[in-house]
């Protein structure tokens, strides 16, 4: 089990650096990276950076729920290294919370599919394809690695209307 | 003397810089905020305030009442429980609308609370036009029943001009 930086660290306000080295050093750090986030409540995805380690790696894995929610893919566990987003299609307001934010939720508005690329552990890079909640958890963890939290994206938790407005960084 | 949650209602006509002004006096007299919920509603101003304070209901009236008075605002100030970091998370958001008429809220908040509705946030807002106003009308909540409880007490509401929407809300945590 790792320590989960909470907000206002200053940290989680940093961009992390690509990973290079694909060992088993990273093996092992991805195992506790993982472990830490099925330890948190709820918890279905986790930025390396969320444990002070500001490399580009993420883990996202919607498995836990009860209840897939509607329109969202299911993609097991997905391991993420060095993933870049490359494409975004519709808009969808939705909830979301952090365990590096504790207490508090806020509606974020996220591009509702998304296809991405990233390196798995051997360094191998894979294309993937995410709807709704599962590209839900994909864009708030990437958006980790470049510093941002859900907070920066934060709209008025009294609308579910929102102005047109293209979805980008 | 220990510190206190105070609750604190301004209500009165609204204009620029009010917030300010009512926040700035209470900063002045040492009083730390906590949540804060402001609208304006018929073009008049409210705002309910968790201010923590170390004094009486008395003393907290007394720091606001001479900006309250000059900004022409009603002031309510009552000592209450609770605290922060009590927040409890809808799993469910209700969206109703139709022709505008007496008791719409009621008849659906009435249907949703036999059906295990919490309702955690609500908000109803009149649009359209004079001659035909529209009745629209948000609330977040936790299905305490589950939702197709709730689901089957909306399909009940529905119809006699309102339109109902439930959405589960997912939280996403990260």
């Amino acid at each position: 089990m790792l320590d989960i930086l909470k907000y206002p660290d200053e940290r989680l306000k940093q961009a992390s650096q690509p990973v290079t080295v694909f060992d088993d050093a990273l093996r092992t750090f991805v195992a506790d990276l993982e472990e830490t986030m099925r330890a948190g409540p709820g918890g279905v995805g986790i930025a390396a950076p969320q444990v002070g380690r500001f490399e580009r790696i993420v883990i996202v894995d919607i498995s836990a729920l009860r209840k897939l929610p509607k329109g969202s893919s299911h993609s097991g566990r997905l391991l993420l290294i060095n993933p870049e987003i490359t494409e975004w299609e519709g808009m969808v307001m939705g909830r979301e919370g952090c365990m590096s934010v504790p207490d508090y939720t806020g509606n974020v508005i996220r591009a509702e599919k998304i296809r991405f690329t990233a390196c798995d552990e051997s360094g191998t890079q894979r294309e993937y394809e995410c709807t709704g909640f599962e590209a839900r958890a994909v864009q708030h963890e990437v958006d980790h690695l470049d510093g941002l939290l859900f907070l920066d994206r934060l709209v008025s938790r009294r609308s579910d209307l929102f102005r047109r407005k293209v979805y980008q960084k | 003397m220990n510190e206190h949650w105070y609750m604190l209602t301004l209500v009165g006509r609204d204009r620029p810089g009010i917030v300010a002004r009512v926040t700035h006096a209470l900063f002045e007299g040492g009083c730390h905020l906590g949540e804060t919920s402001m609208m304006r509603l018929g073009g008049n101003f409210t705002i309910m305030m968790m201010v923590r304070f170390a004094g009486t209901t008395h003393a907290l009236e007394q720091l606001v009442a001479g900006e309250a008075e000059s900004l022409g605002l009603r002031l309510h100030v009552d000592r209450v429980e609770g605290g922060l970091h009590r927040h409890l998370e809808p799993d469910v958001r209700i969206t109703v609308y139709g022709a505008d008429r007496a008791g719409i809220v009621a008849q659906v908040t009435g249907a949703l609370a036999e059906a295990g509705l919490d309702i955690l946030d609500l908000i109803s807002d009149v649009g359209g036009t004079e001659e035909a106003p529209i009745y629209i009308l948000h609330i977040e909540g936790r299905a305490l029943e589950g939702i197709p409880a709730l689901e089957s007490a909306l399909e009940i509401v529905k119809g006699k001009g309102v339109e109902a929407r439930l959405t589960p809300v997912d939280i996403m945590v990260g």
